[in-house]
């Protein structure tokens, strides 16, 4: 390892404060582009399992309405 | 093989087959991503000119390179859709859009960090610098594009149109640094001759390029898959997913 002391490394001889922010946003930037296409799929499945079961009770109280 | 291309624009068999490849492939970004940053910030020496602020070389050049490289999909994947009206064609082209925004912003967004403390500035206007916002200009020209057409098709040819003319600035990109006096330094990774760069400081940026370059295909895949689910929700393979869900 080339740092010494936790210290060193958030330091970086001065160089920590362009360093680790640019690290940090990056990664908040990536967790966001994973996270976004998950959940608008999950949401996207949620809306149409609701969909599909206020169907199928449709469905059922039709043909009970018809006997 | 033409069966391959049958199943290629068959949207049940595409989204099955990207659920498949996203279960290993997700797990191998993530664990490359995070090698290759603590590679790169805890375990290769210092530039001896630019010290540690070289450490951004391992996102910086990446997301560049993917940035690029992305375009070339989302631009392919138009004029298929245009040329062959091939549907899946423009889903590829509509999910690749974002996620090149994203990774063409972070190059700059790191590009201009690294820039302060090398040139002691954030922002020149410089042909690479500004052959890449413009790369950003693209991206989020097609993403607004697709959103304000009402009709789908259309704005799939509107979109496609734009990426294909949006190509010429590609070259332009890659030439910028030879082409006009530039703060930006040139390539230090020559596939013909020696580079410029120690193996040291190679063998991890190198891990960091394949790991964004399979942070790409993660993204493109999840965005394709959840395009593919909105454009088929009236279709049963759509709807009998949505109900194991809602049971399970």
């Amino acid at each position: 390892m080339y740092f010494n002391t936790v210290q060193a490394l958030l330091m970086m001889d001065g160089h920590g404060v362009y360093v680790w922010p640019a690290y940090l946003i990056t990664a908040v930037i990536i967790v966001m582009l994973l996270v976004a296409p998950m959940r608008r799929r999950s949401r996207l499945l949620q809306r149409l399992a609701a969909e599909v079961r206020r169907a199928e009770r449709k469905t059922v109280a039709g043909v009970r309405g018809g006997q | 093989m033409w069966t391959f291309f049958h199943k290629l624009g068959s949207p049940p068999w595409l989204y099955a087959i990207a659920g498949a490849i996203l279960r290993w492939l997700v797990p191998i970004t993530l664990i490359a991503l995070i090698s290759g940053t603590v590679w790169g910030l805890l375990f290769t020496s210092p530039d001896f000119r630019q010290g540690n602020s070289y450490r951004i070389i391992y996102i910086h050049v990446p997301a560049a390179v993917v940035a690029l490289a992305g375009y070339y999909v989302m631009a392919i994947a138009g004029a298929i859709s245009l040329i062959w009206r091939m549907k899946m064609a423009d889903v590829v082209m509509k999910a690749a859009a974002p996620v090149g925004a994203a990774l063409t912003f972070i190059a700059l967004l790191t590009g201009a960090i690294w820039g302060k403390p090398t040139w002691g500035t954030w922002w020149v206007w410089d042909a690479r610098i500004t052959s890449m916002l413009i790369l950003l200009f693209l991206y989020l020209g097609v993403v607004a594009l697709y959103e304000s057409f009402d009709n789908k098709e259309a704005a799939g040819k509107a979109c496609a149109v734009l990426s294909l003319v949006g190509m010429v600035n590609i070259p332009i990109v890659y030439k910028s640094v030879d082409w006009w006096y530039s703060l930006h330094q040139p390539a230090s990774i020559k596939f013909t001759g020696e580079s410029t760069i120690d193996s040291s400081m190679l063998y991890p940026l190198l891990l960091m390029i394949a790991a964004f370059y399979a942070l790409f295909t993660c993204c493109l895949l999840m965005n394709m898959r959840a395009e593919l689910l909105q454009r088929e929700s009236r279709t049963q393979w759509v709807k009998r997913i949505a109900d194991e869900k809602g049971r399970g």
